[in-house]
């Protein structure tokens, strides 16, 4: 199979902050890839170099076998972009403004309408194709801005923080649009800062961190890689708190986490279900009044703290 | 699944530029706030100047209004290219700009398409800014072919100012700044014969005012209007003014032209 993007040793630095750090990352055609990160981890600088959008310092940048920034317009003729702002004219209707990205395509007028009305169809906005994009909600304009990427039938789709932002149901919406693209046979990479959002869409997920990949792999792997799942209680009392670490301590290899804000406990753990008998066991033992108990995915922030042994949210982190 | 297939053939820089422009276009025409308000704006300028000011200000045999009013729509040009900065900087700032980039099209299409649209726009409202000129009593003593000239040129300044105002919006990082920064401009138009006689103005003023570019495009557009008065009142024929004025708006056009392209190709 042909590698879809076939990136080495790229680096970009913008003044004194350096985006990418050296990033590696062949994709083969066939698969939806999430790059997933947290803020400033170079998930967007990356997509705009795909994109063509910007040229990286060092490296290359291969995309559908084309060269990013030798040959630039032929790497635009083969991929569609949705960016973070959802990058639609308010003033026109959704229709007007797919048909003017397909005249950008080069269609002729009426190819562009048929052209339009295919992708109308493909994402489900009959209902509000013919409104000025002005009313439309949320949901609707990143349905629109997803259309527009598609007009070009591009063989890479990339989606940069698709639902940031949405409600969940449109969140949801998107998310099935997306996988039916994926399952027609387009080739996605989308950034996100969601674990869930990754787990959901993508086969493969690369997570990404100071411009570096850090891990690379299905998600139930990174998860496990991550230590597997989370068992999480709230406890009635924060006068609890400790007790109920020192409970949950004798459960698991690792450390539980005490969160006092919100009374929580939270315990990484391999095996799941065995464990969380044994932590409801543990800490009824110890007469722990537990407002609810529930076994989790982790979230980005635990996976992150697997794979680093770092907080994303460390303050300098932030400024780094 | 796909029905048409993709062009295998980039559009031409000129086909994608009058796409990109034709938004543009449809956003300004379809957002009533902006024909509106740049109209009555305009207008309340002017009725200010001509019946405010005007009382106050003599020039020679010429009535203010005929001496104000082409000052008047030649400088309207600077205010109606304030949307230009903002209408950049917003484009870069909301994602349109990236999309745009992100297709197989010239990428001065971009720019071009912008500068198209907003040249339209500016003939538009000159147009307008000229019907309440003859509504508040201005009339014209060149021939109707000067007075089509001193339109042209009107156009001509608005096209080269364009450049500034799309450099100022991509550099500004977002429509505030590129609207505040637009603003600067402002005193530029006031120093200058748009509305008074540069003579009228303290003495280290005047060699800036005399030399500036909107002094020549106003007197070109202004010596146009007047016909035979305005050897008398100015000093010199049409011509004399023309010949800066046309090489102040070419200076403008490549100078703001070549920033503002290296600047959009830099990204």
């Amino acid at each position: 199979m042909t590698a879809i993007v076939d990136a080495a040793g790229v680096t970009k630095s913008f003044g004194k902050v350096q985006a990418l750090a050296g990033l590696d990352l062949r994709i083969e055609s066939g698969q939806v890839v999430a790059l997933l990160g947290p803020n400033g981890a170079g998930k967007t600088t990356f997509v705009r170099t795909l994109a063509t959008l910007i040229r990286p310092d060092t490296g290359t940048v291969r995309v559908a076998g084309h060269d990013v920034v030798s040959q630039a317009s032929k790497v635009r003729a083969a991929i569609g972009l949705a960016g973070q702002h959802a990058a639609v004219e308010e003033a026109m209707t959704g229709r007007e403004n797919l048909e003017m990205v397909a005249r950008l395509y080069g269609f002729g007028t009426r190819q562009a309408r048929v052209r339009a009305n295919e992708v109308v169809e493909e994402l489900s906005l009959d209902e509000v194709a013919g409104r000025r994009v002005r009313t439309y909600s949320g949901g609707q304009r990143r349905r629109l801005d997803l259309g527009a990427s598609l007009v070009g039938s591009p063989r890479l789709l990339l989606l940069d923080e698709p639902t940031t932002g949405l409600d969940p149901r449109s969140r949801i919406e998107l998310w099935d649009a997306i996988r039916a693209l994926a399952s027609d046979g387009t080739d996605v990479l989308l950034t996100t800062q969601y674990l869930d959002e990754a787990d959901q869409l993508a086969a493969r997920i690369v997570i990404i961190d100071q411009g570096r990949v850090i891990a690379d792999g299905t998600p139930s792997a990174l998860k496990a890689q991550a230590g597997g799942d989370v068992i999480e209680i709230h406890t009635r009392d924060s006068s609890d708190l400790a007790a109920a670490a020192r409970s949950l301590n004798r459960v698991a290899p690792e450390a539980p986490v005490v969160d006092p804000a919100t009374r929580r406990v939270s315990l990484p753990v391999d095996a799941g279900i065995e464990r969380l008998t044994s932590a409801a066991r543990a800490l009824d033992d110890a007469g722990i009044a537990v407002e609810d108990i529930s076994l989790r995915r982790p979230t980005l922030d635990e996976v992150f703290l697997g794979l680093t042994g770092e907080r994303i949210d460390l303050p300098e982190r932030k400024s780094a | 699944m796909t029905a048409v297939t993709a062009p295998t053939r980039a559009p031409s820089l000129l086909s994608a530029s009058v796409v990109v422009a034709r938004r543009t276009t449809r956003k300004f025409l379809r957002t009533p706030q902006l024909v509106v308000v740049g109209t009555i704006q305009g207008a309340m300028f002017l009725l200010i100047f001509r019946y405010v000011f005007g009382g106050a200000i003599h020039i020679g045999d010429v009535p203010y209004v005929d001496y104000l009013v082409p000052g008047f729509v030649t400088t309207s040009v600077l205010f109606a290219g304030m949307t230009t900065a903002a209408g950049v900087a917003e484009d870069l700032d909301q994602g349109f700009v990236d999309r745009l980039r992100s297709l197989p099209i010239p990428r001065a299409a971009v720019l071009a398409g912008r500068a198209l649209a907003d040249t339209g726009m500016i003939t538009w409202n000159l147009a307008i800014t000229v019907a309440i000129g003859f509504a508040v009593g201005f009339r014209l003593h060149g021939t109707m072919a000067e007075g089509i000239a001193a339109f042209a040129l009107c156009v001509l300044f608005g096209f080269a100012f364009i450049w500034l105002f799309v450099t100022i919006g991509l550099v500004a990082g977002n429509a505030q700044a590129a609207q505040g920064m637009s603003l600067l401009v402002f005193p530029l138009t006031f120093v200058s014969s748009a509305y008074v006689p540069v003579s009228s103005m303290p003495g280290w003023m005047q060699p800036f005012a005399e030399h500036q570019p909107i002094t020549a495009m106003v007197d070109s557009v202004r010596a146009l209007c007047l016909g035979d008065s305005a050897q008398s009142l100015l000093g010199h024929s049409a011509g004399y003014y023309i010949v800066p004025a046309l090489l102040w708006s070419a200076g403008l056009i490549v100078v703001f032209g070549s920033v503002a392209v290296a600047k959009f190709r830099r990204g």
